[in-house]
């Protein structure tokens, strides 16, 4: 789906390319901090290898086939700068060397494709993994599911785009629901091929894959009839498995409410809601600035039955609120972690 | 990698346009397709006029009509979604031989297939008048960051390679017995690709190794330094220009 010139006006296709511009930028940084010195060529050659994929051709079925399309992947293999790298690259040079994609539109074929499914695929793994048991298997289930989320999130964000810069007045529900729709079922390819291949490297070559690190067994020693740990293995934080239990049950439960039991919730929870109703408070009420979204209202749109509907929206909700609540508690804690890090240093340096 | 050292879109001759030196004719290229994009597309006879300069480009860099169109075919899908415009776009709506069509839609497919047709072909003219390693050139050239440009350099270089071994590969599926049909053979083919990853990722450790012990300290040394004189800009620029007064004209009429 590159997207040719003059499909989003220009203004729009500025600011996107502003934006990818600086999400490279970004991401140049954190390559080097992914591979050091050894960026260029590695990431070369993945970017070579990514755009080799794209022509392995997957039959679907009489004689339909499908493609890789690479974010979720590179994410999950390399890391989420160098894949955003990687997959930037492979843009640039289909749009400047095979005129696949329109150089105007470079931003906006960087945003949605290079950007938005690395760095969703990569936060959906990550989540994954930190919340799942440490086995091989659960990173290619993460895998599964961070590529099977990481492409309708692509259609998300065109649509975004479209609605802000498309150059032609089709409507915004009828290009949202062709392009989520098409790229849902696109995405159980794209997660099927993805989950197989991180499976097929895991078990030949479990250190490259930049997910699965920290997987690897420690090092145990018999001592005496006992296992302890090999000298040099850092000792495991206690809490660790705790509080990962906590987090799976928390999670399990705010879905099951969210999804489940919100079928059989009160019409009118909102106690608040409810008085202004009563008493005619709500009749100067505007409509909420949301009220066309996708999810207002706690439903989905253009799923008929309420309760499916709510449950969905319920889903959605819990799944968008962990992402983004785990989201501000890592940031915090990396900040933390640098400002004692650096304090550290200056104290020796003291 | 018994292939040429050119990219398939090349097309090696002699002409005044591919002596231009590449970051000229990438930013005369860019600075075209952006004009293109922001011409109305009422305009309908700018479209025409930029298409006789794109023509006329042709015509100086002795690239032939046929090779032109025929790259032009990247483009169909893109096409079959211009067609599908009149019918699902709202406001107006006009009959064409018995179909109901918007007038909105109409010009919405006007507007994607004239923009984008005239993007796709000034990209492949430049393709086809610039070699790869001057287009590298000419993007570092023009500020792109260099490990931007090197990395877009080793995946140029080892393109062909990774293409190749995969080709390899499916020789060796093939060559026993092997036949992709459906849904239960995607298994074999991620393994191919799991392996194709670790083969790209050791090469490039490998190739990493090379160029430490060559001296490589995590910058390229640059031998050939482009440069462009004032009357080559001036001739690059030409193009856009051009088009630039058109489109300013097609706003104005």
């Amino acid at each position: 789906m590159h997207v040719p010139d003059g499909f989003i006006d220009a203004p729009t296709s500025a600011v996107t390319g502003v934006l990818a511009a600086g999400a490279i930028a970004v991401s140049l940084r954190g390559a080097r901090r992914e591979l050091d010195e050894r960026t260029a060529p590695l990431a070369g050659l993945v970017a070579a290898f990514i755009f080799a994929v794209q022509m392995l051709n997957f039959p679907v079925a009489a004689g339909t086939s499908g493609h890789l399309l690479g974010g979720a992947l590179a994410a999950i293999l390399v890391g989420p700068y160098t894949g955003v790298l990687c997959v930037s690259v492979v843009l640039l040079m289909q749009g400047v060397l095979f005129a696949d994609g329109g150089l105007t539109a470079l931003g906006v074929n960087i945003s949605d494709m290079a950007i938005t499914t690395t760095v969703v695929a990569y936060v959906v793994f990550r989540v994954l993994v930190t919340v799942l048991p440490r086995t091989r298997r659960s990173v290619t289930v993460a895998s599964f599911l961070a590529a099977l989320v990481s492409v309708p999130a692509a259609a998300v964000t065109f649509t975004v785009i479209y609605a802000v810069g498309g150059t032609t007045d089709v409507p915004i529900s009828q290009v949202a629901t062709a392009m989520i729709g098409v790229h849902v079922l696109i995405g159980l390819g794209e997660a099927a091929i993805t989950a197989l291949t991180v499976g097929a490297v895991i078990a030949v070559r479990p250190d490259l894959v930049h997910g699965a690190r920290g997987l690897h067994q420690r090092l145990k020693l018999r001592v005496g009839g006992e296992l302890v740990d090999a000298p040099g293995a850092r000792p495991v934080p206690a809490a660790r498995t705790s509080r990962r239990t906590l987090w799976i049950s928390g999670l399990v439960t705010s879905v099951v409410l969210a999804g489940f039991v919100s079928f059989y919730a009160s019409a009118s929870p909102d106690g608040l809601e409810k008085v202004a109703h009563d008493q005619g408070i709500d009749k100067k009420a505007q409509r909420h600035a949301s009220d066309g979204s996708p999810l207002a209202g706690y439903g989905v749109k253009d799923i008929a039955d309420a309760r499916l509907s709510g449950g969905v929206a319920g889903v959605i909700g819990v799944g968008v609120t962990a992402v983004a609540g785990s989201g501000v508690f890592w940031v915090v804690r990396r900040r933390r972690h640098a400002q004692s890090g650096s304090s550290a240093v200056s104290s020796q340096a003291v | 990698m018994g292939a040429g050292h050119a990219h398939r879109l090349y097309r090696h001759a002699h002409s005044p346009v591919h002596a231009l030196p590449p970051h000229t004719k990438l930013a005369a290229v860019f600075a075209f397709v952006v004009v293109v994009v922001s011409t109305p597309r009422e305009a309908v006879w700018a479209f025409a006029v930029y298409a006789v300069l794109l023509a006329l480009v042709a015509r100086y860099a002795r690239v032939p009509a046929g090779f032109l169109l025929k790259r032009l075919l990247i483009e169909v899908p893109f096409v079959a979604f211009a067609v599908l415009m009149p019918f699902v776009a709202r406001g107006e709506r006009v009959d064409v031989l018995g179909l109901s069509l918007s007038v909105n839609g109409l010009w919405g497919a006007w507007n994607v297939l004239a923009k984008g047709t005239l993007g796709v072909a000034a990209s492949v003219l430049l393709a086809a008048t610039t070699e790869l390693r001057e287009l590298l050139l000419g993007l570092q050239r023009l500020r792109l960051p260099p490990l931007l440009v090197q990395i877009a350099s080793f995946m140029i270089r080892y393109g062909d390679v990774i293409t190749d071994e995969m080709r390899r590969m499916r020789i060796a599926r093939e060559s026993r017995g092997f036949e992709a049909r459906g849904v239960r053979h995607w298994g074999v083919l991620a393994k191919s690709a799991g392996a194709l990853f670790i083969r790209s990722y050791e090469r490039g450790e490998r190739v990493h190794l090379a160029m430490v012990s060559r001296g490589y300290a995590g910058s390229m040394p640059v031998i050939d330094e482009v440069t462009a004189s004032r009357a080559q800009w001036s001739y690059a620029l030409a193009l856009p220009l051009t088009a630039l007064v058109v489109c300013l004209l097609g706003w104005a009429l």
